[in-house]
C-alpha cells in the first residue's frame, strides 16, 4: 500500500503540521518567559536548593559548647580540660561553680555538654580507682548528642593513654576505620541526589499540571481544542518547554555538584543523564495525570503540593531513612517515582557503580514512564475527544 | 468597621470546603506521621559481618556488637569482597572484618586488629554507625584487657571511669526532638500560607479593587487578615498539642503559657510575611512560589533537620535571619528541657522584632493607590 | 440645554472637577489633559472605545490611581491630598462587580454597609428594604457566585449607593448583561440620580449615552466631545449617537481591541 502515497502532497501536510506545532510551543514558551517572577524562580530555585544543602544542611558535630565543673581542680582534671579545650570541636564556655548550674545553662541552650569531675579526682585516680568523670550532655538531639559524647569520652580516654607514657598498651585492638565513598562525612553526597530529584519533580510535574489547568479555567484550552491541532500535539506543545526547562536544571545542578559542592560524577554521565531523562518524563506524565483531573489551578497546586511535593521530601529517603519507617509508609515509599531515581543517582554519581546495579532501577522507572504516559494520554482522550 | 472586615473573612473560611479541613486535619496528622518519617534514628543499622577468625574471642566481640541494640546484622559473609557487595546493594550500612589469627595474636603479641568499614553517603549514618561499633570495639578491649591483666596478676593504674549521662531525653528518642519542631513547621505553612493567598485571590476577582475605594485603612485591612490566622494559629497549635499528648503520650516539661505566648508572637511574624508576599505577587501562582522559596529557606535555616551548629559560619549568620529558627529552639527548650520566658530572652526580643518588621513592611508596602 | 427635562441640575454644586488631569504609564499617556464638571444629582456619562483612556480617568477620580499631573476634586476633596475622605462619600462599580462570590446575598450587603459605617441598627432594615425592592427576597441566602450576571449588576449597584454616597462610579457597569436587564438597570439609574446621587458613568453601548444627561467621548486619552446628547448630534450632523461617535473615533490611533 505504501507505494500509493503520493509524497508531494503527504510531505507539505506533515510541515503544517510541524509549523503549527512549532508555532504552539513558542507560545509556551512566551507564557513562561513572560511570568518572570515564576521563570526565577524556576531557575534561581535549584540552585539556591544545591547550595542550601550543600553548604548548610550539614549533620558534622562541632562547635559543640561544653562547661566544666571541676570541684577537684588538680593536676589531672587540668590537662584533661585543656585537652578539651585544645579540640577543635569544642568549645569551652566556662567553668560552673555549683553543680545546680547544670541545669541552668542547659535551660538557657549556653552549653550542651558538661564535664563534672568528682571530688579529689587526682589522688582517686592515683590510689582507689575511684576517679569518676561525668559527661553529661544535652540528649534534646539524640544523634548529635551521642555523636559528640563519643568525640568527648575518646579524647577523655586519650588522656589515659598520655598517663602511660610511651609504655605500649597491653593487649590493645586496633580498629582500622574505613570510611567508604565519602571519607570526610559531607552531607553534600546524601542530599545532593534528593535535591535533583525534589527540583525535577516540582518543576516537571507542577508546572505542567499547573500550566494546563490554568488554561482550562481562563477557558482558553477550549480556544486551543477548536483550533485545528490535535490533542496529543496540544499536550505535547505544553509539556515540551518544561522538558526543556528541566534539562537545564538538570545541567546546572550537575555542574554546582561538581564544580561548587565537590560531589564528583564517580559512575557514567551518560547513564547518569539517561536514568534523569526517564525520570523527567515519568514527571512529565504525572503533570498531565493530575491536569487531566482538574480544571483549577489552585486545585493543581493543592494535589501537586500534596500528593507530590510532600511525599517527595519526606518519603523518598531524601532526607529520611526510608527503612526507619513503618511499613504501611515503606510501602507509599516505593511507588514514588523519586525514591528509585534517588537511589539510582546515589548508586550512580557517589558509590560509581555500572550498569547492571542500577538495572532494577532503570525497569522500575521505565516502566513508570510508560504506564503513566498511556494513562494519562488515555485520559485526555477520552476528556478531549 | 473592623468587625465587619473580620466578620467577613471568617464567613468565607468557614464557607471553603477546603481551608477549615487543612487547618484540623494537617496538624493532626503531621504530628501522628511527621514523628514517624523524620526518624533519624540511628539505632537498626545494617552490619555486614566477616568473621575470619571464628574464635571465641572473634564471637565474645560479634555478641557484644549485636547486644548493644544498635545494630543488626544484615549479612554474614566469607570475603571482604562479599560484603562490600552486600553495601553497594544498600543490604549493608557498616561492615565489621574480624582477621584471621585474631584471638591468637591478641593472647600472645597483646594486640590484634579489626576492620570497620561505612557507607557513608549518608554522612549522619555512617558516621554515626562507624563511631558506635568503634566505641563497642574499644569496650570490648577494655573488658578483655582487664581480664588478661588480672589472669597475669598485673593491675592496671592510673584509671578513670567515663560515664556519659544524657540529659533530657535520656532514651535517645528522636521523635520527642521533632515533635514540637514539627508542630512549628505546620503552624508556619499554615499561617505563612493562607493570609497569602487570600490577598492574592482577592487580586485575581478584583474584590480587592472594590475595597480600595472604601474608606478601609490599609491598617485596618492588613488587620482584618492578620487576626483570623492569628486565631486560626491558636487552632493549629492546640490540635498539635493534643495529637502529640494523644499518639506520644509527649507533654511539655516547661508551661503551654509559655509555648503560646511564643508562639502567638510567631504567627503574627510569618503571617505578617506572608502579607508581604501577597502585596508583591500578582497571581496566585507567584505567590505560592515565592512563598515556598522563602518558607524552604526558612525550615532549612532553622536547624529544623540540622543542627545549627554544624553549619559553616556564614550561614550560622545567615540563620539568625530566620524567624522559624528562634521559635523551635524555643519551642524545642520548653518541651525538653523546661525552660521559662527568663531562659529565652534572646528569642522573646528576635521574635518580636520580627513580628513589627514584617507586620510594618506589610502596612508600608500595601498600595492602595498606584 | 432646554431640552433636557432636568435643567435644575446645572445650576446646583459641583461635585466633581477635573482640570488638565493626565495618567502618564512610561511613555504611554493614557489620559491626556482631560477638563470637565459635573454637577449634584447629574447623569454624566464617559464614552469611548476600549483603550481611550475611561477606566484610567475614572480610577484617578476614586483614588485608585495617582494622577501624573493637572487636578481634579472630587466632592470637594482633592484627589492628590484627600482621597480618603474622598472614599467616604463615593460608591464604586467595578467592571468585574466585585461582590464575594462566598459569600450571601444579605452577607454581602452587610458587608459592604459596614465597611462604609452604616450603623448597625440601620444595616438589617436597609437590608430587608433592599431585596424586597429589587424582587430578591428569596435569594437572600443564596451564595452571590449562583445569581445570573444581570443580577449579580443590580446588586452590585445597590451595594454601591446603599449607603448613600454623593457620587456613584460606574465603570462599564452593563458589559456583557442582555439588553432587558441594561433596561432595567438604568431605571436603576434614573432612580438614584432622583434621589440625587450623582452619577458618573463610563459606556461603549451608544444607545446608552442616549440615557445620560450629559456625555463626553473620550478618543485616545483626549475628550474630544462634550455637551449633551442632542447638542453632540446636532454639532455633528447626525441622527444618534452611533454615528457621532464614528465621526470621532475614526482617527483613533489607538487599537480598540
Amino acid at each position: 500500500m505504501m507505494c500509493f502515497i503520493n509524497w508531494h502532497v503527504i510531505q507539505p501536510v506533515i510541515l503544517t503540521d510541524m509549523k503549527t506545532f512549532l508555532t504552539f510551543v513558542k507560545k509556551e514558551f512566551y507564557h513562561i518567559f513572560r511570568d518572570r517572577w515564576t521563570m526565577i524562580i524556576l531557575l534561581i530555585l535549584p540552585i539556591m536548593l544545591m547550595l542550601l544543602f550543600g553548604f548548610m544542611m550539614s549533620t558534622e558535630v562541632k562547635n559543640v559548647r561544653f562547661a566544666i565543673y571541676d570541684p577537684s581542680r588538680d593536676v589531672a582534671t587540668h590537662a584533661i580540660a585543656d585537652k578539651m579545650k585544645l579540640n577543635e570541636y569544642f568549645i569551652f564556655t566556662g567553668y560552673l561553680d555549683s553543680p545546680e548550674q547544670i541545669d541552668e545553662i542547659f535551660r538557657k541552650g549556653e552549653a550542651s555538654l558538661v564535664m563534672v569531675f568528682n571530688n579529689r579526682f587526682y589522688d582517686n585516680m592515683v590510689h582507689t580507682g575511684d576517679a569518676q568523670i561525668q559527661l553529661i550532655a544535652d540528649g534534646s538531639d539524640p544523634n548529635t548528642a551521642s555523636t559528640f559524647t563519643l568525640y568527648a569520652s575518646n579524647i577523655v580516654a586519650s588522656y589515659q593513654q598520655d598517663l602511660m607514657g610511651d609504655m605500649k598498651i597491653p593487649y590493645n585492638i586496633q580498629p582500622e576505620l574505613k570510611l567508604l565513598y565519602n571519607p570526610t562525612l559531607k552531607g553534600t553526597y546524601s542530599f545532593v541526589p534528593g535535591v535533583m530529584g525534589m527540583i525535577l519533580m516540582l518543576v516537571c510535574a507542577m508546572m505542567t499540571s499547573v500550566s494546563i489547568a490554568r488554561e482550562k479555567e481562563f477557558g482558553t484550552m477550549e480556544v486551543l481544542l477548536v483550533s485545528p491541532m490535535k490533542p496529543i500535539q496540544i499536550i505535547l506543545s505544553k509539556v515540551v518547554p518544561y522538558f526543556f526547562l528541566s534539562v537545564i536544571n538538570l545541567t546546572t545542578m550537575l555542574l554546582l555538584s561538581v564544580y561548587v559542592l565537590d560531589v564528583p560524577v564517580t559512575g557514567s554521565l551518560s547513564l547518569l543523564i539517561s536514568i534523569s531523562l526517564i525520570f523527567i518524563l515519568v514527571s512529565l506524565a504525572l503533570g498531565l495525570l493530575i491536569s487531566s483531573m482538574v480544571d483549577k489551578q489552585m486545585i493543581a497546586l493543592l494535589i501537586s503540593g500534596m500528593v507530590l511535593m510532600l511525599p517527595v521530601t519526606m518519603l523518598s529517603g531524601m532526607m529520611f531513612p526510608i527503612e526507619n519507617m513503618p511499613w504501611i509508609l515503606q510501602i507509599i515509599a516505593n511507588i514514588i517515582p523519586a525514591t528509585w531515581y534517588i537511589i539510582a543517582v546515589k548508586k550512580i554519581m557517589i558509590q560509581g557503580l555500572d550498569f547492571f546495579s542500577v538495572f532494577n532501577e532503570f525497569l522500575i522507572l521505565s516502566t513508570m514512564a510508560v504506564v503513566m504516559i498511556g494513562v494519562s494520554i488515555q485520559r485526555f482522550k477520552y476528556r478531549l475527544e | 468597621m473592623l468587625k465587619y472586615l473580620i466578620e467577613k473573612e471568617f464567613k468565607q473560611f468557614f464557607r471553603n470546603k477546603f481551608l477549615p479541613r487543612v487547618v484540623l486535619a494537617l496538624p493532626l496528622f503531621a504530628t501522628l506521621i511527621f514523628p514517624l518519617v523524620a526518624n533519624f534514628d540511628v539505632k537498626s543499622i545494617n552490619l555486614s559481618i566477616v568473621d575470619n577468625d571464628k574464635s571465641t574471642y572473634s564471637n565474645q566481640l560479634i555478641n557484644k556488637v549485636t547486644s548493644s541494640g544498635y545494630f543488626k546484622i544484615s549479612d554474614v559473609s566469607t570475603s571482604y569482597k562479599d560484603a562490600l557487595k552486600s553495601v553497594e546493594l544498600l543490604k549493608s550500612d557498616v561492615i565489621l572484618e574480624i582477621p584471621h589469627k585474631f584471638e591468637a595474636g591478641l593472647i600472645r603479641e597483646g594486640e590484634g586488629s579489626v576492620m570497620i568499614a561505612a557507607n557513608t553517603v549518608n554522612g549522619m549514618k555512617g558516621g554515626l554507625g562507624s563511631a558506635y561499633l568503634s566505641s563497642i570495639v574499644a569496650d570490648y578491649n577494655n573488658m578483655i584487657r582487664t581480664n588478661l591483666l588480672e589472669l597475669n596478676g598485673a593491675a592496671t593504674k592510673h584509671s578513670f571511669e567515663i560515664v556519659p549521662l544524657f540529659k533530657f531525653n535520656p532514651g535517645l528518642i528522636y521523635q520527642v526532638y521533632m515533635i514540637p519542631a514539627i508542630m512549628i513547621m505546620i503552624l508556619g505553612l499554615v499561617c505563612g500560607f493562607l493570609p497569602a493567598l487570600n490577598i492574592v485571590s482577592e487580586k485575581e476577582s478584583g474584590t480587592i479593587e472594590q475595597i480600595n475605594v472604601t474608606p478601609v485603612s490599609k491598617l485596618m485591612f492588613i488587620l482584618a487578615k492578620l487576626i483570623p490566622y492569628w486565631i486560626v494559629g491558636f487552632v493549629v497549635l492546640t490540635i498539635g498539642f493534643l495529637s502529640a499528648w494523644m499518639f506520644y503520650g509527649f507533654l511539655p516539661a516547661g508551661s503551654f503559657v509559655t509555648l503560646y505566648l511564643f508562639a502567638s508572637i510567631f504567627v503574627l511574624a510569618i503571617s505578617g510575611f506572608g502579607l508581604v508576599v501577597s502585596n508583591y505577587a500578582a497571581t496566585i501562582q507567584q505567590s505560592i512560589f515565592m512563598i515556598f522559596f522563602f518558607v524552604m529557606l526558612f525550615i532549612f535555616m532553622s536547624g529544623l533537620y540540622t543542627p545549627i551548629a554544624s553549619m559553616p559560619d556564614w550561614a550560622q549568620q545567615f540563620s539568625n535571619f530566620s524567624p522559624i529558627k528562634y521559635i523551635i529552639s524555643v519551642f524545642r527548650q520548653v518541651y525538653l528541657k523546661g525552660s521559662s520566658i527568663t531562659d529565652l530572652t534572646t528569642q522573646l526580643f528576635a521574635l518580636l522584632g520580627f513580628a513589627v518588621f514584617f507586620n510594618g513592611w506589610a502596612v508600608f508596602s500595601y498600595r492602595k493607590k498606584n | 440645554m432646554e431640552s433636557i427635562g432636568k435643567t435644575g441640575i446645572f445650576n446646583s454644586e459641583i461635585v466633581i472637577s477635573a482640570d488638565k488631569l493626565t495618567k502618564k504609564f512610561g511613555q504611554f499617556t493614557a489620559v491626556n489633559e482631560i477638563s470637565f464638571e459635573v454637577r449634584k444629582g447629574e447623569i454624566f456619562g464617559f464614552l469611548g472605545a476600549n483603550g481611550a483612556g475611561k477606566t484610567t480617568a475614572m480610577r484617578m477620580l476614586t483614588g485608585l490611581s495617582h494622577p501624573t499631573s493637572g487636578s481634579g476634586y472630587v466632592a470637594g476633596f482633592d484627589i492628590y491630598t484627600e482621597s480618603e475622605q474622598i472614599k467616604k462619600n463615593i460608591g464604586y462599580m467595578s467592571q468585574k462587580f466585585a461582590l464575594y462570590d462566598d459569600l450571601k446575598v444579605w452577607e454581602n450587603i452587610r458587608f459592604y454597609a459596614g465597611i462604609y459605617g452604616v450603623p448597625n441598627k440601620e444595616i438589617e432594615p436597609r437590608t430587608e428594604a433592599l431585596l424586597n425592592k429589587l424582587g430578591f427576597e428569596k435569594e437572600r441566602n443564596s451564595l452571590v457566585k449562583s445569581l445570573p450576571l444581570g443580577w449579580k449588576q443590580k446588586l452590585a449597584f445597590s451595594v454601591a449607593i446603599f449607603h448613600e454616597p454623593k457620587i456613584v462610579f460606574l465603570d462599564e457597569p452593563t458589559s456583557g448583561v442582555d439588553p432587558l436587564s441594561r433596561r432595567n438597570f438604568w431605571e436603576m439609574i434614573y432612580d438614584a440620580a432622583d434621589r440625587g446621587i450623582t452619577v458618573f458613568v463610563t459606556t461603549h453601548y451608544m444607545d446608552e449615552a442616549e440615557y445620560c444627561n450629559r456625555i463626553s467621548v473620550m478618543v485616545d486619552g483626549k475628550i474630544e466631545a462634550l455637551d449633551t446628547p442632542d447638542n453632540l448630534k446636532t454639532q455633528f450632523n447626525s441622527s444618534n449617537m452611533n454615528d457621532v461617535f464614528y465621526k470621532l473615533a475614526r482617527n483613533s490611533t489607538r487599537n480598540s481591541d
